[in-house]
């Protein structure tokens, strides 16, 4: 690791000042930024440390409506997000404790790893990120792996979360790290079904149209067992090929809507 | 009622107070006043030629004392294969030199070619990616398929060996003519080609080292994560560094773990004791895990094609294996003997069958050095042989426990020499099939299999009967195999004046237990509590030449050395006796720690007895030396023949291809037991990692040689939620016959019978689940391999 500056500012507009220095780098849980620091993949001069904000911080409830301030950690979202169990269920299903204990939701949501189990669920409940300058809508976040809306000097504040009649997040670890294999975030609204898929697809977390259609008009998991998702577009790898994910995900739709 | 005290008791581990409490003191722990930093410069690439190194830009950063590369130790010799393996044809096995760092090519991923050593670490790794900016190597195709490897001569990972072959080895080559007769003529022949995955050790504590250097005696000392401390003094002093043994102390101190990686010497350590020397510092290293991944030893890495002749009612009548087993870049100090001669000598397995032949033809790639890996050679034979077994019994719709009985060695048999020359002494391969298919309760498996199916599951049981050589080694016989050292063990037994007890062994204990196991056969031979009794391990100016700890040869060596050292004292103890009791030598018996006149009650107590050997006022001095302190070495007649039954329990989720284990009985023969608890930890440890092996572990190189699963993040450990509850037994014992404690040790068994036993059980899943296509499925077993098997 490479030596750098470390501020931890205590409002959003202290942050926003500090991110607009030369080199400068937002750290929330530090789970992704500090083993590539410690790689020597990435070095910031100065890290703005965004765990000191308080109004970035902590589970609210306003009827049918959750909003996460940004900078909490995934294990307090698992003890809190109680209005919303699917969310809360795979909050704690993040990683292990200590990854639980420092890693948050805005961390999560701005790295957008493919196989991360946050964004499906963001995606899937049709959730609102709040930023540092906007707001906007989870359609529009998610530009591919690794890829969001956000702006250089632009960080997540909160995100707001409609709250689904029924929801269920199931996801297929991937054997050595534990993320997601492929994982699936089903939401029923009145007004029909999301279905988001993380961890299968090689342009990150998307939405499985068919999937949702059919579920929209019968709501079972039988609903899906004669769809499939073209192999073409996932991940193939060492851990599993083309094909095996297509399966996957479609296999966790089914379990998602079964759990929920 | 179990014992409390001595030789079979489950004495807790005295040796986890400090491990779990934090105050074990690791290589990496210790700080040395002047330490200065060392940081190797690892090749990014598989393959390619050093054009130049300049080394003025890092030299010249803030800290630096020293930069090294291969160019400083060009002449240095070069680091040993411990065996020299014959061709069939006669020829020596090609030998290139394995340099301190690489020069003038690079070899594999990882490969370090120059060191930089400084003040801080900090400054070590700046200035070490420095040195790497500046280097110019020119890539080279890289060589990593062993089958495209042997055909390849115009690319060599060594310039000097033309088809990338170390050796092409017979065993044993006479058998060959009517192994092929009787395969030929065989009423049926099961074929099976398999792949036994390459592992990465990835022991919990990573590889370091310090060097010392004492300019004013000339002194060395290597501090380090050793599993045998004299064996890496002997190479790094002797044929490496050229420094004499006697100048050099060589101390592994708590060592966490090793697995083998452990057992070899490598290029770091001979690094950090000449820069030592040339700075007058100590230099330290701890490897990175990335580092761990990149460089230590990796294990198995076998591509196997095994046929399996037998009849119709599936009497075996003869194995024939061929093998091509991967090296790596360079050879490792037991790289050579782990494919041969711990590997085609058990292809007989506990069957007697009449004919067996094995050919391995041994590859250099540009991969990390392959060596043994807890079982070395063994899991790779018991795979393969456990394997074609089980299909063989599926190709005639034969019962696998059937099968198995009617091949056993019978007991009325041994000692029994099998047709690849080992001879087993004593075992009872029918008592522990039968143990574990009773703890199994095989007869209820369709009722669960049935309840498995309701929940959509398909279950299945898969069984391995294995047995290994182990004990390592008897000297002579190896000696001409090929082994370039003896390996016999040695133990001196230092009675102090009041009566407590030091151990000096040439075992190491990197996590086995043996602080404790040792004083429970030191107090029930000499009639003393276990803790008055320590022991010393691990630090070559303190204990005698011994061959450390791998091949579960602990106890089975070293811990008989001891026990004759003990006989010793307790022969000598009766002298003393008899001269203060006033008794005749032949008259005096000694038993729970007292010496006695026999058919009196004359006795002295055996700290009596010390204190009188430290304080000789009423002593035989015109006969006897005083002191209480003696040492033995023992060099084993034989292997010893650990040998058991396993049978593993799983269910397949046939819609994401996952397994769960979901029961793994092991009925084990270790011969006598020292210590239950920690016999079954071992058994513990060996079986997870042998399910690791099975289901997540693998080593992936891609076709340019990198290394793609070189961190935890596509490295799969198996871990809590992967096994389960295990169901040990050792009930069944045939002890050694030819060492007194009747031992044949217990290290690696779990890891060598394992694997087939999972696989087995997935096979049979799939099977009786209607997916009777799928016969086999390479290691690991992985959710998407058995998902792709079905759908294939």
């Amino acid at each position: 690791m490479h030596n750098f500056d470390f501020v931890k500012p205590a409002s959003v507009a202290e942050a926003v000042k500090a991110l607009s220095a030369d080199g400068a780098q937002a750290l929330s849980g530090g789970q992704t930024l500090m083993p590539t620091m410690k790689q020597r993949l990435a070095a910031p001069t100065m890290l703005v440390s965004l765990t000191g904000i308080a109004e970035m911080k902590g589970v609210k409830v306003d009827g049918r409506t959750l909003t996460i301030g940004a900078a909490t950690t995934h294990a307090t979202v698992a003890k809190e997000a109680a209005a919303y169990p699917a969310l809360a269920n795979l909050a704690g299903g993040i990683g292990d404790p200590a990854v639980r204990n420092r890693g948050t939701i805005g961390g999560s949501l701005a790295n957008n790893d493919p196989s991360a189990c946050y964004p499906s669920a963001v995606l899937a409940s049709g959730a609102t990120v709040v930023t540092s300058k906007r707001e906007i809508a989870a359609d529009d976040y998610f530009q591919g792996m690794f890829s969001t809306a956000l702006e250089e000097g632009e960080f997540i504040t909160a995100v707001r979360f409609p709250i689904p009649d029924r929801a269920a997040y199931a996801k297929f670890d991937q054997p050595a790290s534990r993320f997601a294999l492929a994982g699936a975030f089903v939401a029923r609204f009145a007004g029909g079904v999301r279905v988001a898929i993380t961890g299968a697809s090689e342009g990150g977390v998307f939405r499985w149209a068919e999937a949702e259609a059919a579920l929209s008009s019968n709501y079972s998991a039988d609903a899906i067992k004669g769809l499939s998702l073209d192999p073409s577009g996932m991940i193939g790898d060492l851990h599993g090929t083309q094909a095996y994910r297509a399966n996957l995900a479609r296999v966790m739709v089914q379990r998602a809507v079964a759990a929920s | 009622m179990p014992k409390d005290h001595g030789i079979g008791a489950s004495t807790k581990r005295r040796e986890d107070v400090r491990f779990l409490t934090g105050k074990g003191v690791y290589t990496d722990d210790m700080r040395v006043y002047g330490q200065t930093y060392a940081v190797f410069v690892r090749s990014q690439v598989a393959h390619g030629r050093i054009k130049s190194i300049n080394t003025g830009n890092a030299a010249a950063m803030p800290g630096v004392l020293a930069v090294f590369t291969g160019e400083d130790f060009k002449d240095v010799g070069g680091n040993p294969a411990g065996w020299l393996i014959k061709s069939r044809n006669g020829e020596a096995m090609r030998e290139p030199k394995r340099p301190v760092l690489a020069h003038s090519k690079v070899r594999h991923v990882g490969d370090a070619y120059a060191a930089v050593i400084a003040e801080t670490y900090a400054q070590a790794k700046d200035a070490a990616q420095q040195l790497a900016d500046d280097t110019e190597i020119e890539e080279l195709p890289a060589i990593v398929d062993m089958a495209a490897a042997l055909g390849n001569t115009s690319n060599r990972v060594h310039d000097e060996i033309p088809d990338n072959q170390c050796y092409d080895w017979g065993w044993i080559e006479d058998n060959r003519a009517a192994v092929d007769a009787a395969i030929k003529a065989a009423p049926h022949v099961t074929t099976l080609e398999l792949v036994n995955n390459r592992l990465v050790p990835n022991a919990m504590e990573p590889r370091a080292s310090i060097g010392e250097y004492f300019p004013g005696t000339g002194d060395y000392k290597l501090t380090t994560t050793s599993q045998n401390p004299h064996l890496t003094r002997l190479l790094v002093a002797a044929f490496v560094l050229g420094i004499p043994e006697n100048k050099l102390t060589v101390v592994a101190p708590d060592v966490g773990g090793g697995f083998g990686s452990k057992i070899y010497h490598y290029g770091e350590e001979a690094l950090v004791l000449a820069a030592a020397k040339k700075l007058c510092r100590p230099v330290r290293w701890t490897a990175e895990r990335s580092e761990s991944f990149l460089s230590d030893a990796h294990g198995r890495d076998h591509v196997t094609k095994i046929e399996l002749a037998s009849d119709l009612e599936g009497n075996f009548i003869a194995f024939r294996t061929e093998t091509m087993a991967n090296v790596g870049a360079y050879l490792s100090n037991f790289a050579t003997v782990t494919p041969t001669f711990l590997h085609g000598t058990l292809m007989a397995g506990p069957y007697k069958v009449p004919h067996v032949y094995v050919n391995v033809k041994t590859v250099f790639t540009n991969t990390a050095p392959v060596d043994a890996y807890r079982g070395a050679g063994r899991p790779e034979a018991t795979y393969s042989l456990e394997r074609v077994v089980d299909k063989m019994c599926r190709e005639l719709n034969l019962d696998p426990f059937e099968v198995r009985r009617k091949n056993f060695i019978t007991t009325d048999m041994f000692p029994y020499t099998t047709p690849v020359a080992l001879a087993y002494d004593t075992g009872n391969y029918h008592a522990t099939l039968d143990k574990v298919m009773e703890m199994a309760d095989v007869a209820g498996f369709e009722k669960r299999r049935a309840e498995s199916a309701k929940r959509g599951k398909l279950r299945g049981m898969g069984l391995s009967t294995w047995i290994e050589a182990c004990g390592i080694a008897p000297s002579h016989l190896v000696g001409i195999l090929g082994a370039r050292v003896g390996l016999y063990d040695a133990a001196t037994v230092r009675v102090n004046a009041t009566g407590n007890i030091s151990v000096m062994v040439g075992a190491h204990s990197h996590g086995q237990g043996h602080e404790t196991v040792f004083p429970q056969i030191v107090a029930s031979k000499l009639g003393v509590p276990e803790s008055s009794v320590e022991i010393v391990h691990g630090d070559t100016s303190k204990i005698p030449f011994g061959m450390g700890s791998y091949g579960s040869r602990s106890l089975a060596v070293c811990g008989v050395a001891m026990d004759k050292a003990l006989d010793k004292i307790v022969a000598k103890g009766k002298k003393i006796a008899a001269h203060m009791l006033e008794a005749s030598e032949d008259d005096i018996t000694f038993e729970d720690g007292r010496f006695s006149v026999a058919g009196t009650d004359k006795a002295k107590t055996f700290g009596e007895i010390a204190f009188s050997a430290y304080v000789p006022h009423n002593y035989p001095l015109e006969t006897l030396e005083p002191g209480l302190e003696e040492t033995a070495f023992y060099d084993p007649a034989n292997f010893t023949y650990p040998a058991g039954a396993y049978i593993c329990e799983a269910e397949v989720d046939a819609e994401t291809g996952k397994v769960d284990i979901l029961a793994f009985y092991c009925a084990d023969d270790f011969g006598n037991i020292m210590n239950p608890m920690i016999v079954e930890g071992q058994v513990h440890g060996g079986v997870g990692q042998g399910i690791g092996q099975a289901l997540v572990e693998n080593t992936y190189y891609d076709s340019n040689g990198q290394l793609l699963t070189g961190s935890y993040m596509d490295y799969a450990m198996p871990r809590a939620t992967d096994v389960p509850f295990y169901t040990v037994d050792y009930s069944c014992q045939t002890p050694c016959t030819h060492n007194p404690l009747g031992v044949k040790g217990c290290g690696e068994a779990g890891a060598i019978g394992s694997p087939p036993a999972v696989v087995n059980a997935v096979i049979d899943a799939l099977q009786r689940g209607g997916h009777t296509h799928v016969t086999h499925i390479d290691m690991p077993v992985s959710p998407s391999r058995v998902w792709s098997a079905i759908n294939g």
